[in-house]
């Protein structure tokens, strides 16, 4: 068993009478890639929401075990959050749109490069020192994902694909240790998106992180992950490798069986 | 106590005037999402009108207040037409900055016409004080409440009731959906400007005949103030308007009788801001959260 | 490297270059004093405009309260420079002038930069307007009445200097890692802040940093004009400088320059005019908005390079 990344205990979600999320207990480690499926308005997106600080939860504690200890994250701000290590991809994509792509990347990093207010108002090399380190390092990021042939185009004027790639490249650009996507590959055809499921995993061991995936296509999720859970209705309806999933009674007749 | 009621109603008449206007800047904003900076001066216009028809035409002043109504309508629906109608799906700012350009060509072209001298309302209706207690009311003022109020109730019935007014609600949440159901979006919007132009145009008669005194540049304050009033109550609200409206009315006159008149606008800004920190949308208005 | 020394060369360049023209045009007597007005005034609107184009059009948040710290700057130089009266006086009442400025700005803007849009517009007006109602009361300020027989302490020549300096600070703040904060920000604020960008701090940067610019012209009016009132910093004032920002491009520094010395040498000719001069000034005003609905210039920047590409070009 590899150590904890980030545990989440008990979490409930209501939005006035709706209960999105109703004691939902996760735990992430380091180095995993993990599935999260289930069927639509399961609340899959509210569990990202809500571990990422995006939205407040209405009970239960969310737990980061950082290089500084464990660190609760519930009633952080999404900024927080994201500065411990978390970060994310949105379904419905929000990228800084008149930006270039390189700017939007560049934004990521901006913890990760103090140039220093004033100096950059006066043009110090101290400016142009930590600016020149920080495009050389989003450039990097940039050519693994194959953009670079874009990477001065406003992010408005690329093709759907190839938006969804540049959120992951942004959401590690804040080099993450924990890493949501949510439906990477939604409106992909089945070749780009096998693509894109080597990427992630590919980067998930480069980058030894942790990454979350949601994602619709289950012969997808089911040859990438290590482990899955499964929700239905705001509730935890089952955890497990797979094979586990491919074969649990319950998931099969609420999910699978449903699919078929 | 005696001094209250008296402030109290001082406050109403006042408030009244800013809930009138009031409800020309809510409704159009909540229609097409514009500060219409312009609304204050078509109040000048309305009092203007009241003057002319009143001393050259010897109108009455139920006739005075009703054509001026008309007029103000008109004039509100042709300045939607030139100015604003092109503008429909450019960015928000350059239609408030044409507003605000429409607001300088009405007081300036005002002035221009009439000179900028101010000059006084006819007093078409005989100033009767009457005493209750310790408190006194006019009659101007009882009527400036009364009209008022009945004009905002008739405009509560006809947002509430008649297809036009339905066709308004449908259009402030959905343009694109109302227009799919065959909602004529440039009627709709024209009908929105008529209305609270109109009602600008009752309370520019109204002022005129409470403060005896009218210009080109009367609309530009009360323009503001009005504006203010609608954000307190929730712009986009009917009722938050005319609440804000007395609000804003009330609080001026209390602040002018502890004697910090100086002070009168500030402490409306004041509020304004207080109340935003604790009710971003205004009182009544929805703090639409977006979904991620 | 040396693209970038080129492009600033060539903009050190274009500074001088204005510099030495309008000097030499003053000498042959060319600019009168109604024209050197003319260009003041316009380089005093450049430096409201940035700081305010900078607010609205990059960190995407609707300020209508600019007249309200140009104020704190007109009167901290109205009142120190009359004590003091050098050139020393005059920079140490703008730097007082700018400091107040931030700490008024951090006042307004920590409660009211989470409102949104037009509540933001109208609270930012309503601070400017409290401000501006506080000098109107105040003894210090001398009311209503305000501040005559300011020392003559700017020339045109300060102006444009300070203008050039003004503008340097608000492209290279743009052109740096708050810049590019600020306009995620103005982009998507919910993907800034999973970004990990503390969106308050950065808004509030912004806000800052043209509340100071704002004094700074504010100081450079009062010393240029030499007196200064309170109702010249009403609603109306900041409109004035709001209307320069859109009828340039929001978002376009370059526009900015172009709205201020359009609308300056507007008003320079409109002065024949006499009282149709508003009325032409108006309908100028709607039928650019109508037929330019971005602005003169839209989004568009005069630029000599391709900074950053260039710059990890050479660096590899
Ligand atoms: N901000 C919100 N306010 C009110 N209800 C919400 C909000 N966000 C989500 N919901 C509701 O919570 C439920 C779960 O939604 P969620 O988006 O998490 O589902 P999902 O599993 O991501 O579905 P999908 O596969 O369609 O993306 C839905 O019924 C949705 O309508
Ligand atoms: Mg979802």
């Amino acid at each position: 068993m590899s150590s904890p990344l980030l545990t989440a205990t008990q979490l409930v979600k209501n939005f006035g009478g709706l209960n999105a999320i109703s004691n939902v207990s996760v735990h992430f480690d380091q180095n995993e890639l993990i599935g999260l499926i289930g069927p639509n308005g399961a609340g899959k997106t509210t569990l990202f929401n809500l571990l990422t600080g995006v939205t407040p939860v209405s009970a239960g504690t969310i737990s980061l075990y950082t290089d500084h200890g464990v660190k609760t994250v519930n009633g952080q701000t999404p900024a927080q959050v994201a500065q411990a290590g978390v970060s994310r991809t949105f379904q419905n994509i929000r990228l800084f749109k008149e930006l270039t792509v390189l700017d939007n990347v560049r934004i990521a990093m901006t913890n990760h490069y103090h140039e220093g207010f004033i100096s950059s108002l006066l043009r110090t090399p101290k400016f142009y020192r930590t600016e020149t380190a920080m495009t050389v390092a989003a450039e990097k990021l940039i050519a693994i994902f194959d953009l670079s042939a874009v990477a001065d185009q406003p992010a408005k004027n690329l093709p759907y694909g190839v938006q969804r790639r540049l959120e992951i490249v942004r959401a590690l650009a804040t080099k993450p240790k924990l890493l949501f996507l949510d439906e990477p590959a939604a409106g992909m055809n089945p070749e780009e998106t096998a693509d894109l499921t080597r990427l992630i995993r590919q980067i998930q061991q480069d980058f030894h992180i942790t990454v979350v995936l949601i994602e619709h296509d289950m012969s997808l999720v089911m040859t990438v992950v290590e482990r899955l859970y499964v929700l239905e209705h705001g509730a935890l309806l089952a955890e497990g490798t797979p094979r586990e999933i491919q074969q649990n009674p319950a998931v099969i007749k609420a999910y699978l069986g449903g699919d078929a | 106590m005696q001094t209250i009621g008296q402030q109290l109603i001082n406050g109403l008449s006042l408030g009244s005037i800013y809930a009138l206007l009031a409800l020309g800047y809510t409704m159009v904003y909540g229609i097409i999402k514009l500060i219409n900076f312009a609304h204050g001066d078509i109040y000048m216009l309305g009092a203007f009108w009241g003057y002319y028809v009143i001393n050259v035409l010897h109108f009455s002043f139920i006739a005075a207040m009703l054509s001026a109504m008309l007029f103000c309508a008109l004039v509100g629906v042709i300045i939607e037409y030139c100015a604003y109608r092109p503008l429909r799906h450019s960015p928000r700012i350059t239609a408030l900055i044409t507003a605000i350009g429409v607001s300088f060509l009405l007081e300036n072209g005002m002035s221009y016409l009439f000179t900028a001298n101010t000059r006084s309302f006819p007093q078409v209706i005989k100033t009767v004080t009457y005493h209750l207690g310790s408190l006194q009311i006019s009659n101007v003022q009882l009527l400036i409440l009364g009209t008022a109020c009945g004009l905002m109730l008739l405009l509560e019935l006809i947002i509430k009731k008649t297809t036009m007014g339905k066709a308004m609600r449908a259009v402030a949440v959905d343009p694109t959906a109302a227009q799919l159901v065959g909602i004529n979006l440039n009627h709709t919007i024209s009908f929105t400007f008529a209305l609270g132009s109109a009602m600008a145009g009752a309370a520019g008669v109204l002022i005129g005949l409470y403060y005896n005194s009218i210009d080109p540049l009367m609309g530009m304050t009360p323009g503001i103030k009005a504006f203010v009033a609608a954000v307190i109550g929730g712009i986009g609200s009917v009722p938050g308007a005319s609440l804000g409206g007395f609000i804003i009315g009330i609080l001026e006159t209390a602040v002018q009788a502890i004697g910090l008149s100086a002070y009168k606008d500030a402490v409306v800004y004041l509020v304004l801001i207080v109340i935003l920190l604790v009710m971003p949308a205004g009182i009544f208005g929805k703090n639409v959260k977006e979904k991620v | 490297m040396r693209t970038r020394l080129k492009a600033n060369l060539v903009w050190a360049g274009l500074m001088i270059f204005g510099f030495i023209l309008i000097d030499g045009l003053e000498f042959a007597g060319i600019i009168n004093t109604f024209i050197e007005n003319m260009l003041v005034t316009i380089g005093i609107n450049v430096i409201l405009a940035i700081g305010l184009n900078l607010i609205i059009g990059f960190s995407g948040q609707f300020s209508l309260g600019h007249a309200g710290f140009m104020a704190i700057g007109a009167y901290a130089t109205g009142i120190i420079t009359p004590t003091i009266t050098t050139i020393g006086g005059f920079y140490l009442s703008m730097f007082i002038g700018v400091i107040i400025a931030i700490i008024a700005a951090l006042i307004v803007g920590i409660p009211t930069l989470r409102l949104r849009g037009d509540y933001l517009a109208i609270a930012t007006m309503g601070a400017a307007e409290i401000i501006r109602l506080l000098i109107n009361n105040l003894k210090i300020t001398n009311g209503a009445a305000g501040i005559f027989n300011i020392p003559a302490l700017a020339s045109w020549a300060t102006v444009y200097v300070i203008m050039c300096i003004t503008t340097i600070m608000t492209v290279n703040f743009i052109h740096s890692r708050s810049g590019r904060a600020i306009m995620a920000i103005r982009e998507d604020e919910i993907a800034a802040e999973a970004m990990g960008l503390n969106t308050t701090r950065w808004k509030l940067a912004a806000f800052v940093f043209g509340a100071a610019t704002a004094a700074v012209g504010g100081s450079l009016h009062a010393a240029y004009i030499q007196t200064i009132a309170p109702s010249d910093f009403n609603i109306m004032a900041s409109i004035a400088i709001l209307i320069i920002v859109v009828l340039g491009g929001v978002g376009s520094i370059t526009g900015t320059f172009v709205a201020a010395i359009v609308l300056g040498a507007l008003d320079t000719i409109l002065q024949n005019f006499g009282t149709l001069r508003m009325i032409i000034y108006s309908l100028a005003l709607i039928l650019i908005m109508i037929f330019k609905p971005a602005g003169l210039l839209g989004t568009w920047e005069l630029s000599f390079k391709r900074f950053n590409r260039q710059e990890v070009a050479d660096h590899e």
